[in-house]
């Protein structure tokens, strides 16, 4: 009884924690602010995100700090001056795919994501179109979507509204490894 | 027995746990070493040199501008009827290594200097409390002889500075900066008055809000280098961050806008008016984007 029970608690923590989540810690986040004056983009690629393939659970971690910009200076003024990395380090996303894809069979699966944003301290409900795409077992995901700056508390002052747009354009991509 | 039946249990329900998925990988995140950054918001303090370096590939276009004294009244308008300028550039080479070149209208001076950071001040896994850099400049005074009729030599037109920067950014709010101070003076008009002269400079900044932020510095020199009427350089500035510019306003007792000049030369004293209003506008250009 002891023995079954053991090999049990074994299957059920295997196939529990192994098979069912999937992890990267290379997912790229980029973003672009398209305003009269410029154009201004930055990309970090050391995003980290987790998927429950049971559940359609995912969470994804970025780290303001490692947005990475052409100039210099934009880079000390979007952690100093507009997402304030000392004070709000991180952008999480915590959220569930709507309609769970079938993750053992290739191919591309347009999904919803519903959940939170918590960024500059302002914690927001969101829906995010994505695709999730299955090939030879490998799962990755990508989506396009919009924020508005203002939603996350962050103030574009007036003499530079020429150059920083209100609305900001994100492009996410990973593909996960088995956790 | 019980035991397994409790094990089994949490395993079952550990699927409930799951919402915080990113704990399950995050737990083995290292921490990392982050380097220190934006203890002051240009590179230089007011007349000091700061902490700060230009970053690598970025071009810092720089004019320095005081008006007269505000003891002069009326008549000069306060000191603005007058002005002292100094037109100059800096260069990031690499993110430590930076370099300037600048004219001053005061005794028609061209300086250069060079400024490498030594150390940086990090927090996170590996912890260095402060930022160190060594500064080296030299001024070549153009302004024609005092006296044309003896025997005049080249080098006594130059000046050397060298200083050792010492900061560290305590918080976002504050940061206090002490940077020891050698000016070497190849000819000097008295034989009273020290070739060599040491100095400790003191800077802070007090951040007011995000793009505000107020700065003094005093530079104290030792007596007995000096001759009498010469005076410590004690300046109040307020600096203003727009987008690619930083606006340096500032009331000042010095005249002169290089090392030479506001260590070893400011006579004004502050009660008796002897300030000057000035700025200094900074504009950046990134003249190319190094490889990360």
């Amino acid at each position: 009884m002891k023995y079954l029970l053991t090999a049990l608690l074994c299957v059920g923590f295997f196939s529990g924690a192994f098979a069912q989540k999937y992890f990267t810690k290379q997912a790229s986040i980029k973003f672009e602010s398209e305003a009269p004056m410029e154009t201004i983009s930055a990309i970090n690629q050391q995003v980290v995100s987790v998927l429950d393939s049971e559940t359609g659970d995912m969470q994804w971690s970025a780290l303001v700090k490692s947005f990475r910009f052409d100039k210099a200076l934009m880079q000390e003024h979007f952690n100093e001056n507009y997402l304030e990395s000392d004070a709000y380090p991180k952008a999480i996303f915590t959220g569930r795919i709507v309609e769970n894809p079938p993750y053992d069979e290739d191919g591309e699966y347009a999904v919803v994501v519903k959940g939170t944003l918590d960024m500059h301290g302002e914690v927001n409900d969101v829906e995010i179109p994505a695709v999730i795409y299955v090939r030879d077992g490998v799962i990755s995901a990508s989506s396009n979507f919009s924020v508005l700056v203002a939603d996350y508390g962050i103030k574009i002052p007036k003499v530079v509204k020429d150059n920083v747009s209100e609305e900001v354009k994100i492009y996410v991509q990973a593909q996960y490894q088995a956790l | 027995m019980a035991v397994y039946a409790m094990l089994l249990l949490i395993l079952m329900s550990s699927h409930a746990y799951c919402q915080d998925l990113l704990s399950l990988i995050e737990d083995d995140e290292e921490e990392q070493t982050e380097i220190v950054t934006a203890a002051w918001k240009a590179n230089r303090v007011v007349n000091l040199h700061s902490i700060e370096n230009t970053p690598a590939g970025v071009f810092d276009f720089k004019i320095g501008h005081r008006f007269g004294q505000i003891s002069l009244g009326i008549s000069e308008l306060f000191g603005l009827d007058q002005s002292s300028v100094r037109i100059g550039g800096d260069y990031g080479i690499t993110d430590r290594l930076m370099i300037g070149l600048g004219r001053s209208s005061f005794e028609k001076t061209i300086d250069g200097f060079v400024k490498y950071r030594l150390i940086r001040q990090t927090r996170g896994a590996k912890e260095t409390p402060l930022s160190v850099s060594l500064f080296a400049s030299t001024a070549i005074k153009t302004v024609p002889f005092q006296n044309p009729d003896r025997e005049n030599f080249f080098s006594s037109r130059l000046y050397y500075t060298y200083q050792v920067i010492l900061a560290r950014k305590f918080s976002n709010e504050f940061t206090l900066q002490l940077s020891p101070t050698l000016v070497h003076r190849n000819l000097v008009e008295f034989t009273e008055e020290a070739n060599d002269v040491y100095a400790l400079a003191a800077a802070a900044r007090f951040k007011l809000t995000q793009r505000l932020a107020l700065n003094v510095e005093y530079i104290y020199v030792p007596e007995g280098q000096l001759l009498p009427g010469f005076r410590n350089s004690f300046t109040l500035g307020l600096d203003i961050e727009t987008g690619g510019h930083v606006f340096q306003l500032h009331f000042t007792n010095s005249t002169s806008m290089i090392e030479k000049g506001f260590v070893a030369e400011t006579t004004g004293n502050w009660w008796d008016g002897n300030i000057h209003f000035g700025f200094n506008v900074s504009r950046v250009f990134q003249l190319h984007t190094p490889k990360s």
